[in-house]
């Protein structure tokens, strides 16, 4: 049965009365849009005119063709071959490789670094627990440049050469580089040494390379160290003792139980962590280590192209981030708990 | 003393692997403290800080102006001591507030041991020694007038007080660089300490307006500002400062009219502004990520504006919650600012250089760089602190102290 209508309607309320057009929630935020959006391509608008005045003014219109030129200036240390009769886009390229060379060996140090650091903040042992916090707060609160100068002019540079040289098991510390034992000619293990008072080993790192590396991962370790720690404070305390009363020790609770857990929560942030390193590789040109910003600062020095030179480095600092971006999220995607 | 030595066992020696542990790390402790020792007591020479102190602090800033930073020194002076006594006469209403809680006559007696300690160990005449003891007496004077008869005043007249900051602010700005009468130093010749925080405060208080606006932008529901906030964060932080400084130098030049660009210390400024903008934007989105929906709607149907409820509701919650972050963005801006000595600006570092360039100098880095590093951690440190003691004042879930 179809329900019967009310008999008799209230009469309907008359409509409000319809705003005026400026507080219309239909068109105010076109508006607003619109106003913000001129404003800002005026303004671009403003300095693309500009830019283009003054570097037709200074004859230096934007052109890629000084890439082909000779460079001119030699790159201290190159993985791939350069030489100073060679492009500009060669001496860029070897600056990216040795950049990119930097961030891949700082990456995997700083994550050991700050794995260990931040494992070591949950040890039962007071004192290592207190030196992890130390090193924490000590490495956060002076800055990276200052740090690098230090390492660079203070601890490198003071090595004696010759047989003066630090020497550890493997490794000879000497102020003309850093000399590490590995597979030398015919695959032999070679060890470093000394040939007419000079040094001689598989692998040679310079002083500068050094320096930028050990900087890099004292300071990144710090900071990635703050996010294991609170990554592993995050997996609950239940884990802990039900690995231990399982009879688990300290450390293979961390390892089977504890670690696998809190890299979902870990993952993410460093994340963050890698991209600032990447970043903060740019400062090698403090210590002499020819990375991409140096060479870069060096062709404008030498051709005065500055548009062109920082499109150059913004697109590859901006690639570099990308990549290790997508890299983190392919990790951090196999890393999350599938729950069903 | 049994407990002491009980706790000693169980922190240090609970297992046999533990106590080789600690016996290694105290082994090493001892003698990476004994080397440092010896350097710093036999073999560094100490003379670079002293003899350049003056440069450290305030670069070539000329002598016969240096009154006016004294000056505006005191002035800071005074105001920290008031409003610091101000804070401890009006304690937050649901608590009790004590005038002279013991952490702040420990740090009274601190700052009182550094500004005796500090210049007496760098040598500096009696005359300017004389001068750091009465800014100690100022401090403390402000601090104990401030909290003896601050709690009369009343909220008007605290409101007032608070505009002392600002003022204070411009003030500076005009004694720093010159004008209304007095003569003009142009920033060319600002150096050291002056100019690592003059960049740092600049940029700090100018990137937090910025920050807000680029943070509500990217959470509008308009998509162009949405767009265009995400593509401004995104690209900055992208690039490395670095890179961002050097387009200040080098290409801000041609983007304006001819003239018009900035002076080199400016222009570095307002890089380290924007750049600064953009980290300061995501830790507030953050925060207005923690704010529920609910807020907002509940201010819009109290009958609110938009920016009415924002001001009032959703901000003061969003700010609150993001506050630990932004500190922590503030703090990696001032360590930032040493990139200044990257583009040729003798900041902190950049005087570091120049002062180690000196041949009579030469090869005392180390000396030279540990006492930056003192420096910037104490600036780091006071700034970490000063921020967790204003988010226990802004916890509204605090516990209430007993009455």
């Amino acid at each position: 049965m179809a329900p019967v209508p009310p008999a008799d309607p209230a009469p309907r309320p008359a409509p409000p009365p319809s705003p005026p057009w400026w507080r219309d929630r239909r068109i105010v935020p076109w508006v607003v849009q619109a106003v913000v959006g001129l404003l800002v391509l005026l303004l671009i608008a403003f300095l693309l005119g500009n830019l283009v005045r003054n570097l037709t003014a200074a004859g230096l219109l934007l052109s890629w063709r000084w890439l082909q030129q000779p460079a001119g200036f030699d790159i201290s240390e190159s993985v791939i071959p350069f030489n100073a009769q060679l492009p500009y886009w060669r001496a860029l390229a070897a600056g990216l490789v040795n950049t990119i060379r930097a961030v891949l060996v700082g990456l995997v140090g700083a994550t050991l670094l700050g794995t260990l650091v931040g494992m070591a903040s949950f040890s039962h042992n007071g004192l290592l627990r207190r030196l992890a916090r130390v090193y924490v707060e000590v490495v956060r609160n002076i800055p990276l440049l200052l740090q690098l100068v230090f390492w660079y002019f203070v601890v490198f540079l003071s090595f004696p050469n010759g047989v003066a040289a630090i020497q550890l098991p493997g490794v000879v510390l000497a102020k003309s580089g850093l000399y590490i034992a590995g597979f030398g000619e015919g695959l032999r293990w070679m060890g470093p040494t000394l040939v007419n008072g000079v040094w001689q080993a598989p692998v040679r790192l310079s002083v500068e390379f050094g320096a930028l590396l050990t900087g890099l991962i004292v300071y990144s370790g710090a900071f990635i160290a703050e996010v294991v720690r609170g990554g592993i404070a995050a997996v609950p305390k239940g884990q802990w003792e039900a690995a231990s009363s399982l009879g688990l020790s300290w450390f293979a609770t961390l390892r089977r139980i504890v670690l696998p857990q809190s890299l979902r929560v870990i993952v993410p942030g460093l994340n963050t962590q890698y991209i600032s390193l990447a970043k903060n590789s740019s400062l090698a040109v403090a210590v002499g280590y020819t990375d991409l910003y140096s060479v870069a600062e060096t062709t404008l020095n030498q051709t005065g192209r500055a548009v062109e030179v920082i499109l150059v480095l913004l697109a590859a600092y901006l690639t570099l981030d990308l990549l290790i971006s997508a890299l983190m999220n392919g990790l951090n995607h196999l890393v999350q708990i599938r729950e069903r | 003393m049994q407990v002491l030595l009980r706790r000693l066992r169980s922190e240090l020696f609970a297992t046999p692997a533990d106590g080789a542990l600690s016996v290694a790390l105290i082994t090493l402790l001892s003698l990476g403290a004994f080397g440092f020792l010896r350097w710093a007591l036999t073999q560094a020479q100490w003379a670079v800080v002293k003899v350049n102190s003056t440069l450290f602090a305030v670069g070539r800033y000329p002598i016969e102006q240096q009154w006016r930073l004294w000056l505006l020194t005191a002035l800071l002076v005074a105001a920290s001591g008031a409003t610091w006594g101000l804070l401890r006469a009006h304690p937050r209403p649901d608590r009790t507030g004590v005038l002279w809680p013991s952490n702040d006559r420990l740090a009274l007696a601190l700052l009182a041991l550094i500004a005796l300690a500090v210049p007496f160990a760098l040598g500096l005449s009696l005359a300017i020694q004389s001068r750091w003891w009465g800014l100690l007496l100022l401090l403390a004077l402000c601090r104990w007038l401030a909290g003896r008869y601050g709690a009369n005043l009343s909220p008007t007249g605290r409101r007032l007080a608070a505009l002392v900051w600002p003022l204070l602010y411009l003030g500076g700005m005009v004694l720093i660089s010159g004008g209304l009468g007095l003569v003009g130093v142009p920033p060319s010749e600002w150096g050291g300490l002056l100019l690592t925080l003059l960049a740092s405060s600049f940029a700090i208080l100018l990137c937090f307006p910025i920050g807000v606006l680029l943070a509500l932008g990217r959470r509008s529901e308009l998509p162009l500002l949405r767009w265009g906030s995400v593509l401004y964060i995104e690209f900055i932080r992208g690039a490395p400062l670095i890179t961002l400084l050097f387009l200040g130098q080098n290409i801000l030049g041609f983007l304006l009219p001819g003239g018009l660009a900035p002076e080199r210390v400016w222009r570095a400024a307002w890089v380290l502004t924007f750049f600064a903008a953009a980290y300061l934007a995501e830790a507030v989105r953050s925060g207005l990520a923690a704010v529920p929906r609910g807020q907002l709607e509940a201010a819009r149907s109290l009958g609110l504006s938009y920016p009415k409820a924002l001001q009032h509701v959703v901000l003061p919650q969003a700010l609150r919650v993001a506050l630990p972050a932004m500190v922590g963005q503030f703090i990696s801006l001032l360590q930032d600012t040493t990139l200044l000595s990257l583009i040729g600006l003798l900041e902190l570092l950049g005087t570091a250089r120049t002062v180690m360039a000196n041949p009579a100098f030469l090869g005392r880095n180390g000396e030279v760089y540990l006492t930056l590093a003192v420096l910037f951690w104490g600036c780091c440190a006071a700034l970490g602190l000063g921020s967790r003691a204003l988010e226990r004042r802004l916890d509204p879930h605090a516990v209430p102290s007993a009455t």
